[in-house]
C-alpha cells in the first residue's frame, strides 16, 4: 500500500467519494448480484422442470437447499439488484448530474451507504455457505418458521440472512436522506420544482416513501432477530405473540416497497420515450401528482397480501378498495407515455425498445394484479404460481427492462462510448420473447392450482400431469435460452467499455442536464456549472431550427 | 483509509434552494426516520396491549419513581442543550461547551438510573422471558438507551470541537437530535410506566 499507485486507485475507486463513482460501484454490485439471482433461479427452475435430477453447473438440489434458493433468488433481486441499481446505482450517478451540480450534498454519507451496503452484500452472500445453509423461510419471512431454528432448519443461516437486510435497509436510509436533501438543496441556479427531470423526481419519491414504510419492519427486524437469537415470543402464540404482527409490519414495508422500485422505473421510461419519440413528456404536472398519489395511496393497500391470514374480512373489503384505487394513477401514468409517443418522430433504438417493452409487459404484471388485488379471486389464486407470474410482469419490467433501457441510454454518458446496437437489439429480442415464454405458463399453471414453494410436484398427482409438466420445462427451457442471451450483452458491455464507438457530449441530442457535461464527466461533473433556464421536455419547439432545446442553453 | 486532505468540499454541500441549511434538511429527514422505526415498534405494542389485560398487572412493577426521576433528568438535559445552542448563536463555543457537556452528563445520569432499574427487574424475575411485556420493555427502553448513548457520544464530539469554536452550527443539530431522544421517552414513560 506504500506504493504510490496503489493508494491512488484506492482512495480513487474504492474510497472515493464522488457520486459518479459511488454510483459505479452500487451499479456494478447490482449487476453482479443479479447474476448470482438468475443462477438461483435457474438452479430452482431446472429442479421444478426435472426433479431430483442433477442440474448442471450445480448437482442435486434437495429439499432444504430448495428453499434456500428460492428465498435468496427473491431477497437478492429486490434488494440487492433491484435497489442497488434503479435507486442507489442510477440515483447516484445521475442525480447531480440532471440537477447540475458536482456531488451530492454528503460525499462521505455516500461512500458510507456503500459501505454499509457491500457489507450487507458480502453477508447475504456467505449466509448461502454456512451450516445448515442459507435461510428458506422465503424472502417475507414469515414467522413461526423464520423465527425458530428448530423450524427452519438454518440456526445460522436465517439470523445472517436478516442482519443483512436489516443493513441493507441501514444503506438505503442513509442513501435516501442523501438524495432527497441533494434535490431539495442543491439544484442549479433556475431550476424550480417543475423544471426537475422526472427521473430526478421519482428517486425522490421512492427515497421518501422507503423511509416512510421501512422503519416499521426495522423494528419488526429487531423483534424478529429477538425471538430468533434470544428465544423471545414477540411472533410466537404461546408466549402471547402473534405471527400476524410480522405480516402486518412486513407488508407496510413490502408493498410500498414495490412502489420504491416502480417509480424510478417509471422515471428512466418517462426520459426515455421523450428522447426517442422527440417530443414533449405529455402531461409533467399530471405524472408528477400521481406519482405522488402512488406514493401515499401505497401505505393503505398492505393487507391484500394476507387476505387468507385470517384479517377480519371487512378490512379485506377496505384494502381491497384501497387496492383497486392504486391502479388509478399506474394507469394514468401509462396513458400519459403512451400519449408522448402520439405523433411523436420515433426512433427504435435500443432503449426505446426496452421502455416500449416496459409499458406493454408492466402492463400485463398491472392488469393481472386486478385478479389478486380483489379478495373474492385472491382465495382462490393466492399463493399460486398465478402470483409469481404477477410479479414477475411487474417486477421484471422494473428491474431487468427499466434497468437494461437505463444502461443503454446512459451507457454513453458514464463511459464515454457507444454500445453496439446490433447486439443491442438481438440481446433485445432474445430477453423479451423468452421471458414471456417463462412466465406466461406461470399464469396457467396457477390458474390450475399449482401452489408456490413446492420442491417437487411429483408428490401431488393432479399437479404431475403431463401437460402441466410440460409447461413446468417449457418455463425453464424459456429462462435457459433468457439466460444465455445475457452473454449477448455482456459481452457487448465489456466489449464497448474499451473498443465501443467514442460518444461525444450529447449523442441522443437530449435535453437534461447530464448531457451537458463531457462524456464520461470528470471529477466536479461540468465545466462550467449549468444554469437552467427551461423545463427538461422541450422537444421539437415551434419555430426552433433545432428539435431539441437543452435547459441550460441560454436562447 | 480516508484520505481527509484529499477530501475537497463540492459545492453541493454549500448551496441552498430551500434557503434551510442542508444540515438541518438532512436531519429531519433522519428524524423522520426515526420516527417511523419507535412509531412501528410502539404501534405494535399498543395493538398487543389492547389485547392483552393482564399486562396492566406486569406493567405495575415497573418503577414509576425511576421512570419520573429519569424524565425529569432528560427534559432539563435538553434545556441545557437549548442553552448551549442560545451560546452557540452567539458565538460563544465554550460556554456552548459547558452546556453540551452538562447535557452529556444529564444522559449518563439517565442510563445509570436505567441500569439500575433493569437489574433491579431482572434480580427479581422480571426477565425478557417473563412476558411479552418485558420483552416489549427490553426492546423498546433499549433502543431508546442505545440513542441516548449515540447521542452523548456525538454531544461529547460537538463539544469538544465547539470548545475550539469550530463548526458551531452543529450545536443546534445535535440539539435536535436531543429533543427528538427526549421526546421519545416521554412517548415510553406513560407507556411502560404510568399506564396500568
Amino acid at each position: 500500500m506504500a506504493e504510490g499507485h496503489a493508494q491512488s486507485f484506492w482512495s480513487r475507486y474504492v474510497f472515493s467519494t464522488d457520486h459518479k463513482i459511488i454510483g459505479l460501484q452500487y451499479l456494478f454490485t447490482g449487476m453482479f448480484m443479479g447474476l448470482v439471482g438468475a443462477f438461483l433461479a435457474y438452479v430452482f427452475r431446472m429442479q421444478l422442470a426435472f426433479p431430483g435430477e442433477s442440474v448442471p453447473l450445480y448437482g442435486v438440489v434437495t429439499p432444504l437447499q430448495y428453499n434456500a434458493l428460492v428465498t435468496n433468488h427473491g431477497a437478492i433481486m429486490i434488494f440487492w439488484v433491484a435497489m442497488p441499481i434503479l435507486i442507489a446505482g442510477l440515483g447516484n450517478y445521475f442525480i447531480p448530474l440532471m440537477i447540475g451540480c458536482d456531488d451530492m450534498v454528503f460525499p462521505r454519507l455516500n461512500r458510507l451507504s456503500y459501505q454499509i451496503f457491500f457489507l450487507s452484500t458480502v453477508l447475504i452472500l456467505a449466509s448461502l455457505f454456512v451450516p445448515g445453509g442459507g435461510f428458506g423461510g422465503a424472502w417475507t419471512a414469515y414467522p413461526p418458521l423464520s423465527a425458530s431454528a428448530q423450524y427452519n432448519h438454518t440456526p445460522w443461516g436465517a439470523p445472517l440472512w436478516l442482519i443483512a437486510v436489516a443493513l441493507e435497509f441501514v444503506a438505503f436510509l442513509l442513501g435516501g436522506i442523501n438524495f432527497v436533501t441533494t434535490v431539495m438543496n442543491a439544484r442549479a441556479p433556475g431550476m424550480g420544482p417543475m423544471q426537475i427531470p422526472i427521473f430526478v423526481w421519482m428517486v425522490v419519491i421512492a427515497s421518501i416513501v422507503f423511509m416512510a414504510s421501512v422503519g416499521p419492519l426495522v423494528a419488526g427486524a429487531i423483534m424478529l432477530l429477538f425471538d430468533q437469537l434470544f428465544g423471545t415470543h414477540f411472533y410466537d402464540p404461546k408466549g402471547g405473540g402473534d405471527p400476524i404482527l410480522w405480516q402486518h409490519l412486513f407488508w407496510f414495508f413490502g408493498h410500498p416497497e414495490v412502489y420504491v422500485v416502480l417509480l424510478p422505473a417509471l422515471g428512466i421510461v418517462a426520459e426515455v420515450i421523450t428522447v426517442f419519440s422527440r417530443k414533449k413528456l405529455f402531461a409533467y404536472k399530471t405524472i408528477l401528482y400521481t406519482a405522488f398519489a402512488t406514493g401515499i395511496i401505497s401505505f393503505f393497500v398492505w393487507a391484500h397480501h394476507q387476505f387468507v391470514a385470517g384479517i377480519d374480512p371487512r378490512m379485506a373489503h377496505l384494502f381491497t378498495i384501497t387496492t383497486l384505487i392504486i391502479s388509478i394513477p399506474i394507469a394514468e401514468m401509462t396513458f400519459a407515455f403512451i400519449a408522448t409517443l402520439y405523433g411523436g418522430s420515433i426512433e427504435f433504438r435500443t432503449p426505446m425498445l426496452w421502455a416500449l417493452a416496459f409499458i406493454a409487459e408492466f402492463l400485463i404484471g398491472g392488469v393481472t394484479g386486478i385478479f389478486l388485488g380483489a379478495n373474492a379471486t385472491d382465495i382462490y389464486l393466492h399463493d399460486s404460481y398465478f402470483v409469481v407470474a404477477h410479479f414477475h410482469y411487474t417486477f421484471f419490467p422494473i428491474a431487468v427492462i427499466a434497468g437494461f433501457a437505463a444502461l443503454t441510454y446512459w451507457f454513453p454518458k458514464m463511459f464515454g462510448r457507444h454500445m453496439n446496437e446490433t447486439l443491442g437489439k438481438i440481446h433485445f429480442w432474445g430477453t423479451i420473447v423468452p421471458f414471456n415464454f417463462v412466465f406466461l405458463p406461470l399464469f396457467v399453471l396457477g390458474a390450475a392450482g399449482e401452489h408456490r414453494r413446492i420442491y417437487s410436484y411429483e408428490h401431488f398427482s393432479q399437479l404431475f400431469t403431463p401437460g402441466l409438466q410440460n409447461l413446468r420445462v417449457l418455463a425453464t427451457v424459456a429462462l435457459v435460452v433468457m439466460l444465455l442471451f445475457q452473454f449477448v450483452f455482456l459481452y457487448n458491455f465489456i466489449r464497448s467499455l474499451f473498443a465501443g464507438e467514442k460518444a461525444e457530449e450529447n449523442p441522443w441530442k437530449a435535453n437534461t442536464l447530464e448531457w451537458a457535461a463531457p462524456s464520461p464527466p470528470p471529477h466536479g461533473n461540468f465545466a462550467e456549472m449549468p444554469i437552467v433556464y427551461r423545463g427538461p421536455y422541450e422537444y421539437s419547439v415551434p419555430g426552433r431550427p433545432l428539435d431539441y432545446w437543452p435547459q441550460h442553453v441560454p436562447q | 483509509m480516508t484520505h481527509a486532505s484529499e477530501f475537497q468540499v463540492p459545492l453541493a454541500t454549500r448551496r441552498s434552494a430551500t434557503g434551510i441549511p442542508t444540515g438541518r434538511l438532512a436531519l429531519w429527514w433522519v428524524l423522520a426516520s426515526e420516527i417511523v422505526i419507535f412509531g412501528g415498534l410502539l404501534a405494535s405494542y399498543i395493538m398487543f396491549r389492547l389485547h392483552h389485560p393482564h399486562w396492566a398487572d406486569e406493567a405495575s412493577h415497573t418503577n414509576i419513581w425511576a421512570g419520573g426521576f429519569n424524565t425529569f433528568v432528560l427534559l432539563t438535559s435538553s434545556l441545557f442543550a437549548v442553552l448551549g445552542h442560545q451560546a452557540a448563536e452567539q458565538g460563544d463555543g465554550p460556554k456552548a461547551a459547558r452546556f453540551l457537556r452538562l447535557t452529556v452528563l444529564g444522559g449518563l445520569v439517565f442510563l445509570g438510573v436505567k441500569a439500575l432499574e433493569w437489574s433491579g427487574e431482572i434480580a427479581h424475575g422480571f426477565t425478557i422471558y417473563r412476558d411479552l411485556f418485558w420483552t416489549f420493555y427490553y426492546a423498546a427502553t433499549g433502543l431508546h438507551g442505545l440513542h441516548v448513548l449515540v447521542g452523548m457520544v456525538i454531544l461529547a464530539l460537538v463539544a469538544q470541537d465547539a470548545a475550539r469554536g469550530k463548526n458551531l452550527h452543529r450545536v443546534e443539530l445535535i440539539g435536535i437530535y436531543w429533543h427528538f431522544v427526549d421526546a421519545v421517552w416521554i412517548f415510553l414513560f406513560p407507556l411502560f410506566y404510568i399506564a396500568r
